[in-house]
């Protein structure tokens, strides 16, 4: 007996955050309650991308799309919809638009003009049912190289299908495989690079989360291809879920015999292990995995040699990230053919982003390569939140550059991103409105890398801080003109001496920056100004003596007591006293108080 | 090997493949500026983390530059090591250091030699662009090593030498980013880790992070007391080296010099360690006679093989990391302890000097001994055996510093009774010289026959290990002989194992024995160094009239006057010692 | 658990598992399945569309037809309940008025298996959510 209805509730970290175990536990009671747990299934399963209104629920068969739920719409869900057949309209998500609701989910903007496949069982399947994942061809892609391809034939479907490393560096997959295919060895090693660490980046997360038998998958084939037997995930440990359904998928896989010895009986042995990494974003640099796998010190050293030479135990080894493995059992099904027929001429397939900042829809959608900035950003993300203009968009993450209006219609793919001074990066994409400072930007990003520096080479370890130092001076209206010459200077030997990936990229935000919004680090220099009225020290607060009536609250709730002023008359701020904190602006109901 | 052909500059080259830009250049006469990368080609030690990205040159075709440290040349590269893009990154990269450095070279101990100072000099760096903040770590002083991290530029070569080499593990790198620096574990100091002392990291360091304590001001001030007499005992290893200081050429023993030296600076009696090095061979050799006697005639509680003990770093290495075999070694004290221990009780009662208003001063390659000399086991009611240690380097610098032509000086001879010694104890500061000085007295007090010759030459040379089988006249005596502790760790782990086979075995801390150790003139590497040094002391073995140890008529007279005989009462109170566990 | 041995036993199991996730697939993809909403307001529900509703699940199953069976509120045709509506890939949506597990059958039969029209269409007039 097959169920009549399925409900899919979202698993993933993001809506489990905000109680989706609690709305399946009482779906299930309820149901049961109500007789119909024989009829209707409830199923976790990964993240459906649209974060930014979960919790989601989806109701199939009519594809009904529910968002923002709470534990307690729940009742109202079975018996209205499941019941009476009456979709719960309130619960229906409505285009910010026009406000309509919009009950399936392929008509909604956010989905429209996505292309989904290394998201493609996400939100679809259980994550932690192995068979669902083999009901949807999964497995298959191995069982096809094990039993009727040559390791090379593999190497060459990927190379053909044009796959490009999606963990930031854009390297063609196929190649690499071949290189570490080439060395002999008695041992080597494929390793799943799981360090995600863009900032505001989650899409690795996500698919472990929603779809973990794909990575197990396609290692097994990489293994196949290049001649390991012995596969590791390195995954950063505060992604707890993704480690439990990863864990969960590695013994199912071994239990359905599809990893362990002798795999379909060809004589091939595969096994994986998960490695835990405690969250360096260095460590995503892949020579620095591997010694932090190795129990060393998580540092890049130079390359060459490269992994495919010399790298986990100085065994030659494959490291790809989680996405292109994600990718890598679609294309051996659908054919690399079929996988170069998306995309643009130097980069293939789809690319997965994490859409975040002031954007109406948050969240991780996948498009075809070659979607403009434009696409990502007002149909599927919905435009500017509250109506705000737009000012930039940060691809890369702290690798990347800020990019504007002008590039909005700019194909996104790897050299297009380059040519226009900023990157793919692992697909972090911050979108900026007219309310923030560039220059703050800059130093955010600045302030991450100093941060996450492994501190090895001269230039990353002072140089970076010192670009952040003069970025500082510049916030705080200390700037000059020849600290402008400085940043790009330093800027510029830095991405020219640094060791790794880390340092050589790390000055790309600030350069965009200068490029893009020099007039905004004029004003902070010469004017003493922060346009976009961000940079605290540069703002002072004002009382209107207008339209202040006198009514002390201000003065009242200011922490440092810089504001006075007689009942009944118009107050003053003491520039001297005042921290800026802003508590008397919430606090005036006149509108008395401005920041200039 | 393939030769490859490529262009570095103006100059066409030819090179083996495999080779590294900055080896290739530095071969045709193109020195690339370099911090980090250091290459002990003799002693095959590299540190080449590529991380001070001073030695960066252009390669044509390459989107960055390179680090010619670790970049390989290819057939048909072409590298520019001084273009104007170039000179900038690497300007602006010697400006970044510096911006994290202090600028108080004046007052600094490596002011001169610091390789930072030269480099910042050959650019021309006179101001730093850079402010903003600084690391600021506390300065460490412990007995031997000053370690003042504010200082360091994070090349890494103390850590190499520390893990790599010695395999000691003390010194790693710690924290990240900016705030990055090497320090033992958990910042705790070194004398609070696994630190051996052995100032290897020493040795190395390219800047004023790691330097020796310097107790020369303290040896001005006891030279001055009319109230003490200060003797002082050099150590063998010293006079191949110390004349390097004043452009000898490595090899050119100046035991001599050295002699008149010490004794211009004031020093009341200038005697030798060597002395006590005669007095070491009879109390560890008869120890190995006796023990291996013992365990040859089926006694189960004697172990073999018998350890030698004359290095301090080296008993410090045993003592944190291989507590289990405590038992083993030799418990007869080093030379420079077992002279403390004699002239402050035979020599000064000989002399009828108050044990307290004697100083006891040693010249020594080593900055262990700084340490050993404060071990508590080594004192009388708080007195010290040996006051304090001063390294080579440091003699060095007081002889220059009281104007003395160390050139010029004539040759003199060093003072009795504890001036006289026998060739077996001048070979001491080489590696394998205690096992041959070892090998001749237990030879003849084993067989009671004389020695026919006496150059053990399977026990010289620089190798990590040595093996050799010596016929004791139907006996065959194995020995075995490692210097540097990675190559020490090498031996203990066989004997851990039980597949040792050896009977002695004699182990330096330092790569090439005492002649390179960590207060010895700066050989950077190179063996040449090393090979001369040790020839100078064989040489004067075979200069000496008397070249067993058991022969030398001032010991003798030692054991009929005062000690009995060897491993006697009064010897094991005076002269021998015990080990403690130190594991963390 | 039995391992996965050959192509053929993870074909098996793939079999097998299939149907766990039809459902989903098929709406998915809804344009390539029949569509069939059954009314299941009060008025439809008092007339039988429940048990119109599982006949339609269980039979199509049988038949062999692709189809995805979902229910709907009230149409407004109260008179005429059970009411259907059904949609053939590429079609227009047609009503049924009167749908008792007896005319479902005939539907599943004639209209859907063989393309012949059925009597009991009601005229459309509105537009379903």
């Amino acid at each position: 007996m097959s169920y009549n209805m399925h409900i899919l509730v979202c698993g993933g970290t993001g809506c489990q955050a905000s109680s989706s175990k609690t709305i399946i536990s009482r779906m299930n009671e309820y149901l049961k309650e109500k007789n119909l747990d024989k009829e209707v299934q409830v199923i976790a399963t990964g993240c459906f991308g649209f974060c930014e209104q979960g919790p989601i629920v989806k109701i199939m068969p009519d594809n009904t799309f529910y968002t923002q739920v709470k534990p307690d719409d729940t009742e109202e869900i079975i018996n209205e919809h499941i019941i009476k057949g009456r979709k719960v309209s309130r619960l229906l998500y409505k285009e910010p638009e026009h406000h309509n609701p919009v009950s399936d989910s392929k008509h909604i903007e956010f989905y429209k003009k996505q292309l989904r496949i290394a998201l493609r069982n996400c939100g679809f399947i259980d994550p932690e049912n192995i068979e669902e994942y083999i009901a949807r061809e999964g497995y298959t892609a191995l069982a096809k190289c094990l039993t009727e391809m040559t390791p090379q034939e593999v190497i060459n479907e990927i190379k053909l299908s044009g796959l490009r490393g999606r963990g930031g560096g854009g390297f063609p997959t196929g190649l690499k495989w071949e290189f570490a295919s080439k060395y002999v060895a008695d041992q080597k090693f494929v390793v799943c690079n799981a360090d995600e660490g863009d900032p505001g980046a989650f899409m690795d997360r996500s698919i472990m989360e929603g779809d973990p038998h794909s990575i197990v998958e396609a290692m097994a084939i990489c293994g196949y291809s290049i001649g390991a037997n012995k596969g590791l995930v390195y995954i950063r440990a505060e992604y707890p879920l993704a480690i439990k359904r990863l864990r969960i998928a590695i013994k199912q896989a071994e239990d359905y015999g599809l990893l362990g010895e002798n795999i379909f009986g060809t004589g091939f042995g595969f096994t994986i292990e998960i490695r835990y990494g405690a969250g360096a974003f260095v460590c995503g640099e892949e020579t620095a995995l591997i010694h932090s796998m190795e129990g060393h010190r998580g540092e890049p050293t130079t390359k060459p040699p490269f992994p495919a030479e010399s790298g986990y135990l100085n065994k030659p080894t494959n490291v790809n990230n989680v996405e292109t493995f994600a990718n890598v059992p679609v294309i051996l099904n659908k054919g690399a053919k079929w996988f170069a027929s998306i995309g643009t001429e130097g980069s293939k397939g789809t690319k997965v982003f994490a859409l975040a900042g002031k954007i109406n829809n948050v969240g991780l959608i996948e498009v075809p390569m070659g979607t403009t900035l434009r696409e990502v950003i007002y149909e599927i993300g919905g435009g500017i939140k509250n109506g705000k203009k737009f000012k930039a968009v940060q691809t890369g993450g702290p690798s990347g550059g800020c990019l504007t209006e002008t590039h909005l219609d700019t194909p996104i793919d790897f050299d297009n991103l380059i040519k226009v001074g900023s990157m793919m990066g692992s697909g972090g994409m911050i979108v900026m409105d007219e309310s923030d400072c560039m220059v703050a930007v800059a130093k955010f990003y600045l302030d991450f890398i100093v941060e996450e520096s492994c501190g090895k080479c001269t230039p990353c370890r002072v140089g970076n801080k010192r670009l952040y130092e003069i970025l500082s001076k510049i916030t705080e209206g200390k700037g000059t003109m020849e600290d402008l010459d400085n940043l790009r200077n330093l800027s510029h030997v830095i991405k020219d001496t640094a060791l790794c990936g880390l340092g050589q990229t790390s000055p790309n935000p600030i350069l965009s920056t200068i490029d893009n919004f020099y007039d905004e680090f004029v004003a902070h220099i010469r004017d003493h100004r922060c346009p976009a009225g961000k940079c605290k020290a540069l703002l002072t607060y004002h009382i209107d003596s207008q339209l202040c009536i006198g009514c002390t609250l201000c003065a009242r709730n200011c922490p440092t007591n810089a504001i006075a002023g007689e009942r009944k008359s118009p107050h003053f701020i003491d520039t001297e006293k005042c921290i800026k904190c802003g508590t008397c602006i919430d606090k005036c109901k006149f509108n008395a108080i401005s920041i200039r | 090997m393939e030769k490859i052909s490529l262009q570095i500059d103006q100059h066409q080259i030819e090179t083996e493949r495999g080779t590294t830009i900055i080896e290739a250049a530095r071969k045709s006469g193109i020195e690339i500026p370099a911090l980090c990368y250091m290459n002990l080609e003799g002693m095959c030690i590299k540190n080449q983390p590529s991380s001070c990205r001073i030695c960066v040159v252009e390669v044509e075709g390459r989107r960055n530059l390179a680090p010619a440290c670790a970049t390989k040349c290819e057939n048909g590269m072409k590298v520019r090591t001084s273009s104007m893009r170039v000179l900038n990154a690497r300007k602006t990269v010697m400006e970044l250091i510096l911006s994290d450095h202090p600028h108080d070279c004046l007052i600094c101990a490596k002011s001169g030699s610091c390789q930072l100072q030269g480099l910042t000099n050959k650019l021309r760096i006179r101001e730093v662009p850079f402010e903003g903040e600084r690391n600021r770590f506390e300065k460490e002083v412990s007995p031997s090593i000053i370690r003042d991290m504010n200082k360091c530029i994070y090349c890494r070569r103390c850590e190499t030498m520390c893990n790599d080499v010695q395999t000691v593990g003390a010194l790693g790198a710690v924290n990240r980013g900016f705030d990055a620096t090497i320090s033992p574990a958990f910042g705790n100091k070194l004398s609070d880790s696994e630190c051996t002392f052995c100032g290897q990291c020493v040795a190395v360091c390219p800047v004023g992070a790691l330097t020796e304590n310097d107790y020369t001001n303290r040896l001005i001030d006891d030279l001055n007391n009319p109230r003490k007499t200060v003797i002082v005992q050099t150590a063998p290893a010293v006079r191949a080296a110390l004349g390097e200081e004043f452009g000898f050429a490595p090899g050119t023993s100046v035991t001599g010099k050295m002699a008149s030296a010490l004794r211009e600076l004031g020093f009341d009696k200038v005697f030798d360690t060597d002395f006590a090095a005669d007095l070491t061979i009879m109390e560890e050799g008869s120890e190995v006679l006796a023990r291996l006697n013992a365990f040859l005639s089926g006694d189960k509680s004697v172990k073999l093989p018998v350890l030698t003990s004359c290095c301090p770093a080296w008993v410090n290495f045993f003592e944190y990391q291989f507590p289990d075999m405590l038992d083993i070694p030799s418990t007869a004290r080093s030379p420079q302890q077992m002279f403390g221990a004699i002239a402050k009780t035979w020599w000064t009662e000989k002399m009828g000097i108050k044990r307290e208003d004697l100083t006891v001063v040693s010249i020594m390659p080593c900055l262990a001994k700084k340490y050993e000399c404060g071990r508590e086991e080594f004192s009388e009611n708080g007195n010290p055996d040996v006051d304090y240690s001063i390294s080579t380097r440091e003699l060095a610098g007081l002889i220059k510093r009281a104007n003395i032509d160390f050139r010029s000086l004539p040759d003199s001879d060093f003072d009795n009774p504890l001036g006289e010694s026998t060739g077996a104890s001048v070979i001491f500061g080489a590696t394998g010289g205690v096992m041959e000085a070892a090998l001749r007295t237990a030879y003849e007090l084993h067989t009671g026959m004389p020695l026919a010759k006496l150059d053990f030459e399977e026990v010289r040379g620089l190798q990590g290990i040595k093996r050799a089988v010596v016929d004791m006249n139907g006996f065959e005596l194995k020995v075995g002989i490692a210097h540097g502790l990675g190559n020490a760790r090498k031996l203990l782990n066989e004997i851990r194992r039980g597949e040792s086979v050896y009977h002695v075995i004699e182990i330096m801390a330092c790569p090439g024995g005492c002649i390179g150790g960590g207060g010895q003139p700066l050989h950077r590497g190179n063996s040449a160094v090393l090979k001369a040094r040790s020839n100078a002391l064989y040489e004067e073995d075979r200069s000496k009239p008397l070249r067993k140890s058991h022969e030398n008529p001032y010991i003798i007279k030692l054991y009929e006057d005062f000690l009995g005989k060897p491993l006697s009462e009064k010897a094991h109170h005076l002269l021998h010692t015990h080990y403690f566990n130190k594991s963390k | 658990m039995d391992k996965i041995k050959s192509l053929a036993d993870l074909k098996k199991i793939r079999d097998n598992v299939q149907s766990k996730i039809e459902l989903r697939e098929k709406s998915e993809n809804p344009e390539k399945s029949v569509q069939i909403k059954v009314a299941m307001a009060t008025c439809g529900i008092a007339a039988g569309s429940k048990e119109t509703m599982t006949y339609f699940i269980e039979n199509l199953e049988r038949n062999g037809i692709p189809a995805i069976v979902t229910q709907t509120g009230c149409m407004g045709y109260c008179f005429a309940e059970p009411t259907v509506e059904i949609t053939k890939p590429g079609e227009e949506p047609v009503v049924f008025g009167h749908v008792t597990p007896h005319k479902a059958e005939e539907i599943i039969q004639k209209y859907l298996k063989n393309g012949e029209l059925v009597e009991g269409i009601i005229p459309v007039n509105y537009n379903s959510i």
